[in-house]
């Protein structure tokens, strides 16, 4: 790649970090928590964006975050308050920054009209710099009052310069070199040098610090005077400078000694292996690194293979007949240890806190808001918990849909809040916690509350249900998640974005977690998302039908138990129910739907309960439990191709193959035979 | 003839910039994030020929930093470019107050980047 390309694109990474930072310190100052670090931290962001911006070339962007940044001074500088007003236009200020910036992504330019209302409002906040600072807006021309001197149009000045140069103690302070300046002049044109040793005192009393050389330059050839002026850029103050056309007299030439023509000088080669070293030593010091994804991938997936490797070995080591107590034992016990400290550390490089994610949410709930005309206000909380990179990556989507519905159906207007007693601001809470190895996700408000009498009404209405059907208040806020509930009599512009919950639960579902509702009416309403930690690993239940091993994941097993004969209830064609303490939940022989033979019949076997979200439950019959376990998934669809009823495969310690049951699958598929047998006999 | 150049910018898309410029012109750099550890990375360097810091960084800023470079006697002789926009002439200022040799005017042309280098350093 073109290495500006690459410093592009580590510009827009860079640029995404530095708009979380700032929203972060934004909603700090916003809510009044804000320190001077903050607002430093805001300001350097801002700055940051800008100063790369200006390198690629994006003069909207640099032209905007001029402005924003000028309004972030004056809060720095403390002569602008951080009153409530100017923390909501600062918000939104970093909202079109952020626009800019994607803008600029897709190689766009952000149409004018939509960042002139904001700008105007930071203009006014910055006050009569404000108007000054429309000039801003030419920050990207070098813009410098031409001197013009007359002596440039002089022909005789033509001919060279007579410059006189005497550095003060300061230029030496801040390390400034006079024989560097004078080798530059020597590349505008021919030099003469004499130097000036009228003010050097006698030995004993020179300070070493002070000053005490002046030099009198005699440049030859037809040069611009600001090209002189450049050279002397840096040391303007700390020097007498004084630069004539050569044509004015010389005054007299004090006694001195000439210099010759300066010529760069040779650098001495000796040391540059020291520097090598001094490279690299710095190079350890930086804190993170970028990695591409796939090799984090790859070393996942070889720890995977080690882990099954060590689990063989183990096997291996147990049928040759040698005690776990003996010295190999020993080792094999330390192997297994370390191995699962590497694992854990591996998967650790994966994970990231949900901040990411969670910190985008700020904009959209004000966004809602204004939208709406409603009062939301979004409590975070638990934004450090960590989680896989690829579920943060997925979870953005759902977690938008459910602050949308939150904002957008949960609460009330304003009015309606205040008749309900209740504050005006909603509030809508997004948390995230660690829970039994899974992270669990939370979004709730206190708003309305599930309208169930609405939500069966429409139910019916889409036919999702029969106008008799008995539902409990659990099942009625379920009927949210079924496909094709979400109806265009009710698509506003905010929720109904042609997806429903139902692609919500979908997209949960295919991360491997689960997603439930509770509701009161009146005081608000809580969706739970229970995640994996990782998708490359599963905590699983290794079963045993007939000579075949299978793997059903921990997250959908809700019991397991031996049947008695009088809970299994015949039920249509060689169908069978299970009465569990009540419920009758269908009976289904794993060896029947894997076509395994010689498996044991549902007495003999274990029943394991499992439960699918939304599509409800199943007994499922298995010959034996033969442990639980953390299984590395080996994608099937990656390698063959997708099957019913198998999620995935996996390697088991003794190096066989084993599949992992896709429960949702199942579930979905036992639980529509059922129904088809129901309605056969009314049928036929 | 290379010399090896220590950049200070908490910006990784400034530090690639500079990196890009500066080692394309056979420099070797060294790089810092931040002023605090721009300070260790010079004292683990030994020899550095210029520094170029930006002003606006967490933990020590450019100005902090330059204070501490010049603090130590050994290091009194290294020039110190800062990285600045045109729109701060009263950074320019402190920065030259608190010891910088010279400025470079974001964003950079390469030339100038590498004329103002040679312009500080034999």
């Amino acid at each position: 790649m073109d290495p500006m390309e690459a410093i592009k694109q580590t510009y827009f990474q860079e640029c995404e970090e530095l708009l979380l930072a700032m929203e972060e310190g934004l909603i700090a100052i916003q809510s009044g928590e804000a320190d001077s670090e903050v607002i430093n931290a805001v300001f350097r962001a801002v700055h940051s964006i800008k100063g790369g911006g200006g390198a690629f070339g994006f003069e909207n962007l640099v032209a905007f975050a001029h402005i924003f940044e000028t309004v972030l001074d004056h809060l720095r500088s403390g002569t602008l308050a951080a009153d409530e007003e100017v923390a909501t236009v600062l918000l939104r200020a970093g909202d079109v920054l952020a626009d800019h910036v994607q803008a600029a992504r897709n190689g766009e330019i952000l149409a004018a009209e939509h960042d002139r209302e904001i700008k105007q409002q930071l203009e006014t906040l910055s006050g009569k710099e404000g108007g000054c600072d429309a000039a801003g807006d030419f920050d990207g021309i070098d813009f410098k009052p031409a001197v013009i001197a007359l002596d440039d149009l002089d022909p005789a000045a033509q001919q060279g310069w007579r410059i006189h140069f005497a550095p003060h103690a300061a230029l030496y302070a801040k390390a400034n070199e006079p024989a560097l300046l004078v080798r530059e002049l020597a590349t505008l044109g021919e030099t003469a040098v004499t130097s000036d040793l009228s003010r050097l005192p006698a030995l004993d009393v020179i300070e070493p610090d002070q000053a005490y050389f002046a030099w009198d330059i005699v440049l030859k050839g037809d040069i611009a005077r600001d090209k002189i002026e450049e050279v002397f850029e840096f040391v303007v103050g700390d020097c007498e400078l004084d630069i004539q056309p050569l044509e004015t007299p010389a005054p007299e030439t004090p006694e001195g000694l000439d210099v010759e023509t300066m010529a760069p000088q040779p650098e001495v080669a000796a040391g540059q292996p020291e520097k090598k070293e001094a490279h690299a030593a710095a190079e350890a010091a930086k804190q993170t690194i970028r990695v591409d994804l796939d090799k984090v991938d790859r070393l996942v997936n070889l720890v995977g293979e080690l882990v099954i490797t060590q689990a063989m070995l183990s096997q291996r080591v147990a049928e040759c007949k040698i005690p776990r107590s003996s010295p190999i034992g020993d080792g094999l016990n330390e192997l297994e240890h370390l191995l699962r400290e590497l694992q854990e550390s591996v998967m650790a490089i994966r994970t990231q806190p949900v901040k990411s994610v969670f910190q985008r949410m700020p904009r959209l709930v004000r966004e809602l808001a204004a939208q709406t005309n409603k009062k939301v206000r979004l409590v975070v909380e638990g934004e450090g918990t960590e989680v896989d990179k690829t579920v943060i990556e997925r979870l953005g989507e759902p977690l938008t849909h459910m602050i949308r519905n939150a904002v957008d159906h949960g609460l009330e207007t304003p009015d309606e809040r205040a008749a309900a007693g209740k504050p005006e601001e909603g509030t809508v809470t997004l948390s995230a916690e660690h829970r039994g190895g899974r992270i669990v996700i939370e979004v709730s408000d206190d708003g309305r509350g599930i309208n169930r009498a609405r939500v069966r009404e429409k139910a019916i209405e889409r036919e999702l249900i029969a106008a008799s059907a008995q539902l409990s208040d659990e099942e009625i806020d379920n009927l949210i998640f079924m496909p094709g509930f979400s109806t265009a009599s009710q698509v506003s512009n905010i929720s109904g974005r042609g997806v429903g919950m139902d692609v919500v639960r979908r997209n949960i579902v295919d991360l491997g977690g689960r997603i439930t509702i509770g509701s009161a009416p009146k005081s608000g309403s809580r969706f739970s998302l229970t995640l994996p930690l990782t998708l490359a690993v599963l905590d699983g239940m290794v079963v045993a039908v007939g000579d075949q091993t299978f793997v059903l994941p921990l997250a959908h097993i809700i019991e397991s138990l031996k049947p008695q004969p009088q809970d299994i209830r015949p039920f249509g064609h060689g169908r069978h129910l299970l009465n569990v303490r009540g419920a009758y939940v269908p009976l289904v022989q794993v060896s029947e739907l894997m076509g395994i033979k010689g498996a044991a019949k549902p007495l003999d076997g274990v029943v394991i309960l499992v439960e699918s979200q939304g599509t409800g439950r199943l007994a499922l019959v298995v010959d034996a439990i033969l442990g639980q376990h953390q299984v590395v998934i080996k994608s099937f669809e990656g390698n063959y191709r997708h099957i019913d009823g198998i999620a995935a495969a996996t390697i088991l310690g003794d190096g066989r193959v084993a599949l992992i049951l896709d429960v949702d699958g199942l579930v979905g598929r036992c639980r529509s035979q059922l129904a088809d047998a129901e309605l056969q006999p009314t049928g036929t | 003839m290379g010399k090896v150049i220590l950049t200070v910018d908490d910006s990784k898309t400034m530090r690639d910039m500079l990196k890009l410029a500066l080692a394309g012109a056979g420099h070797s750099v060294i790089q810092a994030d931040d002023g605090v550890n721009g300070v260790e990375a010079l004292q683990n360097a030994g020899a550095v020929d210029v520094i170029i810091t930006d002003i606006n960084m967490p933990r020590m800023d450019g100005f902090g930093f330059i204070d501490q470079v010049r603090r130590d006697p050994k290091n009194r002789a290294i020039p110190i470019l800062v990285l600045t926009t045109e729109t701060e002439p009263a950074k320019k200022q402190r920065a030259r107050d608190a010891g910088a040799t010279g400025w470079i005017v974001k964003p950079f042309e390469p030339a100038k980047l590498l004329a103002a280098v040679n312009r500080v350093a034999p």
